[in-house]
């Protein structure tokens, strides 16, 4: 990367699919224009960083995960879910458009060294394990972290 | 046909957003600095989207135009 270079930050705090997407939308093409970019991933976000096992160990941390399954390729849209055939009906407009799908965009932005964050408060809040997250995930930190991260960029988005 | 002889021709043709950008910075990589990278894309969001990166990342467009409904750029590797 160039001397000069300038960061990004994303928080990604929603779950849903399309949101999702646009994180990754920027993140990758921020990469790909030689930004150092970061991934914080919160709350509802952690879903597109886990693996998709069932999580949690209490009584309302196991109903979460099962009723909030992780997994990148589980990710239902904001609007016009319908149960999951929104989640279809979306994948299958993608496909036909040849727009990439959201576990190629992960992968995209893993292969271009995209920082990717875990929030470790709500980690603790949904019962996550840091075994539940993938590998490839860098670093479980706190607000402060993320903020030094984006005290350093031209560009921030919280989505 | 081209002033320029490309060193290597990515082929983004029915690629989208962001695609044909995330594909040609990891192309130029494969090139020799000073080199010329060819793209092809059919996005016609590519003709802004790769301006601007050039622009951004501080490689050289030499060339952009439209041939029978696909866009071709001609990239130096700067650096």
């Amino acid at each position: 990367m160039s001397e000069d270079s300038q960061k990004c930050t994303i928080i990604v705090f929603s779950g849903d699919m399309d949101k999702v997407f646009a994180a990754f939308i920027i993140a990758t093409t921020a990469a790909a224009m030689g930004m150092e970019t970061t991934m914080f991933f919160t709350f509802w976000g952690l879903k597109a960083i886990q693996k998709g096992n069932v999580t949690g160990k209490g009584l309302f941390g196991r109903m979460l995960g099962l009723m909030n399954r992780g997994g990148i390729d589980r990710l239902g849209p904001s609007k016009f879910n319908f149960f999951g055939l929104g989640r279809w009906m979306f994948k299958k407009m993608m496909k036909d458009q040849n727009v990439a799908t959201l576990p190629e965009m992960l992968e995209m932005a893993i292969d271009l060294d995209v920082k990717m964050l875990a929030c470790l408060m709500s980690m603790d809040v949904m019962e996550i394990s840091q075994d539940d997250l993938i590998d490839e995930v860098d670093d479980v930190v706190g607000a402060a972290t993320m903020l030094a991260e984006a005290q350093q960029s031209q560009v921030q988005y919280f989505i | 046909m081209s002033e320029f002889t490309p060193e290597k021709t990515l082929d983004a043709k029915g690629l989208k957003c962001p695609m044909p950008v995330v594909k040609t910075s990891k192309e130029i990589k494969s090139i020799s600095v000073g080199g010329v990278l060819e793209v092809l894309a059919t996005d016609p969001g590519s003709m802004a989207d790769i301006t601007a990166w050039t622009k951004s990342t501080g490689n050289e467009l030499l060339k952009a135009e439209k041939d029978e409904g696909v866009f071709k750029f001609y990239l130096r590797r700067v650096k």
